[in-house]
């Protein structure tokens, strides 16, 4: 087959099995844009900002396990995608962005809409490329496939001059079944010895706790967790990346770790005695100060990248490899082991983290007149019957949504932890409802990060993909401000609005629903109108109780046995447990 | 401790701005970088000197290799290896000095490669701490120029880095 190389890129993506590209056009990419005009097995979605085409493919990639795939025009079109590949980046989520480039006769001559895309997007890509050969495009299309998904997963640029898709130049087209890069290879199994040494130290611990993350997620591993847990009877805590990993409604689960993880997941890490860290990457949020993290525990660690093990924390026994195969070998190990794990020391360890959990940190004035925002969150999750996918924004909303949505199942909780970049949510939550039009989408938002995407709205009703914006407006850039009250003496420096928008009339004016909530007994009865509009994207704008903080927190540079509780008349006390 | 990492690299465009991108985007230093082709067309050969702790250098080492463009790398510091660096170092020389320096650049076994009536150029190779001490040994005064390769290394007996 001849094909030029506008429709080698499409056809390319045909046979990669590509649903949706996410894009916007641009004069560098035309020759694109008309072949994909001339088929429709490909679905291009045309959002408001090409920040939004990188959000959706990501909210996309992260709902399926899919890659997610993006095509920009060259120059601002490139760079706008930027915080969006970075953003995939933090989190690993497989991606391909394809960007148009100037002809390569002129590159670096600074012309028309002109940016070095390789150079600029380096440092936050798994890798990139510039096509410079149309015969080697539909190759370099599947390697960027194949490093996108593989091993530990991330975004990766192809970047295409104009010329590359003259669509007066044709050659012969054959999409590689598979490409070997000589210099990439990733682990999969675990090396057999380290397992070995990983399932006799947790056979002996006494007080084991299983800190899991993204990786399982990635890895589709959550059914191994599961079972490996239930199997030791040890507890367990994710990440916030981790959420949905494992069921959160099991009994063996103490919750979110970290600077807004819960009393019981902090202070059974402080004294635990054995860890094993199952991708997850001692992130800075995780840790707290780190020459006092778990200074009682000898640490596993499970990751398919062998630079995240000991970057931060020094630890015992590392095993590079994918969480699946490494799980399952060492649940064989494990079934063949004459040891069991100690009952009686297990059991007073859980009596322990029972009476860690007796401190009900999570609690709050559900006596309010005013709406608390937990308590919105909370009413979604029975609405939803905790079935749905919630992607989220940044922010203080974002925390209440991972605290009181316990998820059950992976890929439901949608969210940018590592950039932590507001403007996520919106088009994130396209992304997903595109790929599940049945299931029920919500993005949980806050009144600055929602003005940060909003001109996806308009993506959402030209694509039909109603999705549900739950707002909680405390007409703050709440996080900024709790950040200020208690580093700050509450001098709230800019971290609040004079004029926010009347989000009703804006969501109206996208032509969708709006709705105002402003007590707390109309949260119910509005969350669940606005569900039963099956085929409308409503937008909830809820005003919430303006000073409410997010507790736990762990301040900046303490350890994680020095947490800042909330006291019951709803102010906050240091409390230091040894 | 100082390192010498050897590096084999895809010639490709690009892939000496992704080493060097990733040492200032994570803060390592680098002493001295320097690359070449290799036999193989398609390969090229870095060397690169760095200091850092042992978790350091693991790191360096681990954010190397995950570099696509990465073939292959080697820590010389782990093992026995040799090093050398090109030095040369152009001097004022007067009719007093000429024979100092001639002498002690014969010690070092430096080699004189060009004269002009008040200069000399000494062409020199070795460990780097060799170059540094014929450095010492000249009057810092008279030197107008030194122009030193940074070094390279390979390591001894039958192992080696290739494919
Ligand atoms: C406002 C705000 C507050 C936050 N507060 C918290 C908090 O309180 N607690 C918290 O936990 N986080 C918090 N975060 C998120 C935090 O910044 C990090 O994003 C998060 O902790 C990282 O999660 P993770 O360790 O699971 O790693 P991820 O970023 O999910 O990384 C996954 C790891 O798994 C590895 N991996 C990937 N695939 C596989 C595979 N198949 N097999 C094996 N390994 C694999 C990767 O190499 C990587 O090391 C917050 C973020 C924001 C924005
Ligand atoms: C793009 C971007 N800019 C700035 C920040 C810093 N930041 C983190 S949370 C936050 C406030 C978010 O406000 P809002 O969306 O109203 O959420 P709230 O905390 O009030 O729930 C800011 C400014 C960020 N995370 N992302
Ligand atoms: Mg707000």
């Amino acid at each position: 087959m001849e094909l030029n190389g506008a429709q080698i890129v499409i056809q390319s993506l045909k046979d990669e099995g590509v649903e949706y590209i996410f894009g916007y056009p641009g004069g560098a990419v035309l020759h694109l844009y008309d072949a994909l005009f001339q088929q429709d097995d490909v679905k291009h979605i045309l959002v408001r900002h090409e920040q939004g085409a990188t959000h959706a493919a990501d909210g996309y990639a992260r709902a399926t396990g899919k890659p997610g795939v993006v095509l920009v025009t060259s120059g601002p079109g490139a760079t706008n995608a930027v915080t969006g590949i970075a953003t995939a980046y933090m989190d690993s989520i497989p991606m391909v962005v394809i960007s148009g480039q100037v002809p390569l006769p002129v590159i670096g001559s600074d012309a028309f809409q002109e940016v070095d895309m390789v150079g600029i997007t380096r440092p936050c890509v798994k890798h990139n490329f510039l096509v410079k050969d149309v015969t080697k495009l539909a190759e370099t299309i599947k390697k960027a496939f194949y490093v996108a998904t593989t091993g530990r997963p991330g975004p990766v640029v192809v970047d295409v001059p104009k010329d590359i898709t003259d669509p007066r130049i044709k050659v012969p087209y054959k999409y590689p079944k598979k490409v070997s890069i000589r210099s990439y290879n990733p682990a999969v199994s675990g090396h057999k010895g380290q397992i070995k040494k990983a399932v006799d130290l947790l056979l002996t611990a006494q007080k084991p706790i299983i800190y899991s993350g993204g990786g399982v997620i990635l890895g589709e591993a959550d059914k191994e967790l599961t079972e490996f847990a239930h199997t030791l009877g040890f507890p367990v805590t994710n990440t916030l990346m981790g959420l949905g990993a494992y069921p959160a409604t099991d009994k063996q689960f103490v919750g979110m770790l970290g600077m807004h993880g819960t009393y019981e997941a902090n202070m059974a890490m402080h004294d635990s005695d054995v860890i094993i860290a199952i991708g997850a990457r001692f992130d800075d949020r995780v840790t707290g100060k780190l020459d006092q993290f778990c200074p009682h525990a000898q640490i596993i660690h499970i990751d398919v990248d062998p630079a995240s093990i000991s970057k931060t924390v020094k630890v015992a026994i590392p095993i590079v490899g994918e969480v699946k195969p490494v799980l399952e070998q060492m649940m064989e190990m494990i079934k063949e082991s004459k040891k069991k794990p100690s009952k009686k020391a297990l059991e007073s360890w859980w009596n322990q983290i029972d009476q860690w959990r007796a401190v009900k940190c999570m609690e709050y004035d559900r006596n309010s007149r005013l709406i608390k925002p937990q308590y919105v969150i909370e009413q979604l999750y029975e609405v939803t019957k905790g079935e749905a996918y919630i992607a989220s924004d940044v922010g203080q909303h974002q925390m209440w949504a991972a605290q009181y949505y316990p998820f059950d199942k992976p890929r439901h909780w949608i969210n940018s932890g590592g950039l932590g970049t507001m403007g996520f949510g919106l088009p994130a939550a396209i992304g997903v409802k595109l790929a599940f039009p049945d299931a029920e989408v919500a993005c949980v938002t806050g009144d600055g990060s929602i003005q940060m995407c909003i001109q996806e709205l308009s993506t959402a009703l030209q694509y039909n993909a109603p999705v549900k914006i739950i707002n909680l407006n405390n007409s703050y850039l709440g996080m900024v401000r709790q950040w200020q009250e208690f580093s700050y003496e509450s001098r709230y420096s800019h971290s609040y609005m004079d004029t926010i928008p009347d989000f009703v009339k804006l969501a109206e004016a996208y032509g969708h629903v709006g709705m105002r909530v402003d007590k707390p007994e109309e949260v119910r009865p509005a969350l669940e109108e606005a569900f039963a509009l099956k085929d409308r994207t409503v937008f909830l704008d809820i005003l919430t109780d303006r000073t409410e903080n997010v507790y736990p927190m762990i301040e900046a540079g303490k350890a994680h046995n020095d947490m800042t509780l909330r006291v019951a008349n709803g102010t906050s006390t240091d409390r230091e447990l040894a | 401790m100082r390192h010498i990492i050897s590096i084999l690299i895809e010639n490709e465009s690009g892939a000496l701005s992704r080493v060097a991108g990733l040492f200032s985007a994570r803060g390592y230093n680098i002493e001295s970088l320097t690359v070449a082709p290799t036999e193989d067309s398609s390969l090229s050969r870095m060397t690169l000197v760095t200091r850092g702790s042992d978790d350091i250098i693991e790191q360096i080492t681990k954010q190397l290799n995950k570099l696509i463009d990465v073939v292959k790398l080697i820590d010389l510091a782990e093992s026995d290896h040799i090093e050398r660096e090109l030095m040369m170092v152009k001097i004022k020389t007067s009719e007093h000095t000429r024979e100092e320096i001639r002498g002690i650049a014969a010690i070092f076994r430096g080699k004189i490669i060009d004269v002009t009536p008040t200069t000399y150029v000494v062409e020199m190779t070795g460990p780097s701490s060799k170059l540094d001490a014929f450095i010492a040994a000249i009057d810092g005064d008279t030197i107008i120029e030194v122009v030193r390769s940074g070094p390279t290394g390979i390591s001894r007996g039958e192992k080696g880095l290739h494919l």
